[in-house]
């Protein structure tokens, strides 16, 4: 999960305070992924050292300190925002991310941005397949593995459809019939199934933390 | 297909099906389409077999363009030169499984005999060939699919068209259908293939995304599979 790419697409919609930053990371990620303002301020710093933010008011550090993207920090963003994660763990949680913030980045289409992925995916799993085709035939064990990756990579691209549906609902302002018990259904056959809203931060009182 | 749109209904009630879609498969070739449920997959897929007709644009099958053929000559070609695959097997009940596969033929003049032995011979080539005398209610869902492959590649047919061909299968038979259609192609057929499954798209050769009745992507030729085998993460990527 990349803290940097989340705070830059955050600072994508203007300037930001540190604090402010950290608290719209937890909200805009469904609280999901829990962030220390030290682990802010030390990223916010990388990048300004890297050139992909620049700090208001020179001089005074703290919370008053504000952060904006410069022109190579957008740059960065929306390369970052295209770039298949790695394969060699479960891509899912960077992809999610991906997903996730390339909402808030400004003339950018997440439908776009999930098209890219859904078809890396693809293309990843005709190779797989092209694999299971010939090599894995007369080989249980690569037939195995190929099986494995396989559906790994089709849960992503069905998480991707779903996301995709939700996105494209919720733009067209047709909420969910059922926001209440929106559990996913395992329709393979409808990827426009159970409709929702997309995920809203959850109110939280913060306590000194 | 060139520029193919297809409009259904009039003023408010107008939905616009297919827009302005460009797509050309090969022979040899497969090519999946992917798209939600209501993106003009189907669509697609019964005009590209002149089950029906587009508001505007080209579809040309064999160099034949279909908008342009007299109503027999496309009946023809429908029986001759195009098969279909559909979800639910569509054999007739009442036919044993070498009588279904020989249908097709039959109902275009060949003689019973010649048609019978080509039935049979395009099922031994999908393994049916202990099957051929069963009538559909007597084999498994798989079997049926098998056979219905059968009846879209028996004779000539040069161009294979399936609407969600392992939908009702399980994981297995799903792949036995996909490994069946994908042989098929590499014998010389055309085949487009609907689906909203991205492991039964990754068997074909290309795979062609459809969105509110546009294609709106497509994978590229994928490199070797030597490229997923060697050690150590493939394209680590930057973006990390």
């Amino acid at each position: 999960m990349s803290v940097r790419h989340a705070l830059l697409a955050l600072l994508s919609e203007g300037p930001k305070y540190g604090l402010q930053l950290r608290e719209e990371f937890e909200a805009g990620t469904g609280e999901v992924w829990p962030l220390n303002v030290g682990q802010v301020y030390t990223t916010l710093q990388r990048l300004e050292r890297d050139g992909l933010v620049e700090s208001e008011g020179d001089g005074q550090d703290g919370p008053q300190k504000g952060f904006l993207i410069t022109p190579a920090g957008l740059r960065e963003l929306t390369r970052w925002l295209r770039t298949p994660p790695g394969l060699a763990s479960p891509p899912r949680d960077e992809l999610v991310m991906k997903v996730l913030v390339a909402g808030r980045v400004p003339g950018t289409d997440v439908q776009d941005v999930i098209q890219v992925h859904r078809r890396y995916l693809v293309e990843l799993m005709q190779q797989w397949t092209r694999i299971k085709e010939t090599e894995a035939e007369s080989d249980l064990n690569l037939a195995l593995v190929v099986d494995a990756e396989l559906f790994r990579l089709d849960a992503v691209v069905r998480w991707l459809d779903a996301a995709d549906g939700r996105i494209k609902r919720a733009a067209a302002g047709r909420p969910a019939q059922n926001t209440k018990n929106s559990k996913d259904t395992a329709d393979t056959a409808d990827t426009t199934a159970p409709a929702g809203p997309l995920p809203r931060p959850r109110r939280r009182t913060r306590t000194g933390r | 297909m060139r520029h193919v749109s297809r409009v259904y209904g009039q003023g408010v009630a107008e939905v616009q099906a297919l827009h302005e879609v460009d797509l050309d498969v090969d022979a040899g070739m497969m090519v999946a389409v992917m798209g939600p449920s209501g993106s003009g997959k189907s669509t697609l897929l019964t005009i590209a077999g002149s089950l029906e007709d587009p508001s505007s644009g080209e579809v040309r099958v064999c160099g034949e363009e279909l908008t342009k053929l007299p109503r027999n000559a496309k009946a023809r070609l429908r029986r001759r030169t195009i098969g279909y695959v559909f979800q639910d097997f569509n054999l007739l009940p009442g036919l044993t499984a070498a009588e279904n596969v020989a249908l097709p033929l039959e109902l275009d003049g060949v003689p019973a005999r010649k048609a019978r032995a080509a039935g049979l011979a395009a099922m031994e080539e999908l393994g049916l060939a202990e099957r051929a005398s069963h009538f559909p209610d007597q084999l498994s869902g798989g079997e049926r699919q098998r056979v219905a492959i059968a009846r879209a590649v028996v004779g000539d047919r040069r161009l294979l068209l399936a609407d969600e061909p392992s939908g009702a299968l399980d994981s297995a038979n799903g792949e036995a259908v996909m490994r069946l259609i994908h042989a098929a192609c590499k014998r010389g057929l055309a085949a487009v293939v609907v689906t909203h499954d991205a492991q039964l798209a990754s068997w074909a050769d290309r795979v062609v995304f459809l969105r509110d009745g546009r294609v709106t992507d497509q994978t590229m030729p994928a490199p070797g599979p030597e490229s997923l085998l060697t050690p150590g993460p493939r394209q680590p990527g930057p973006g990390q």
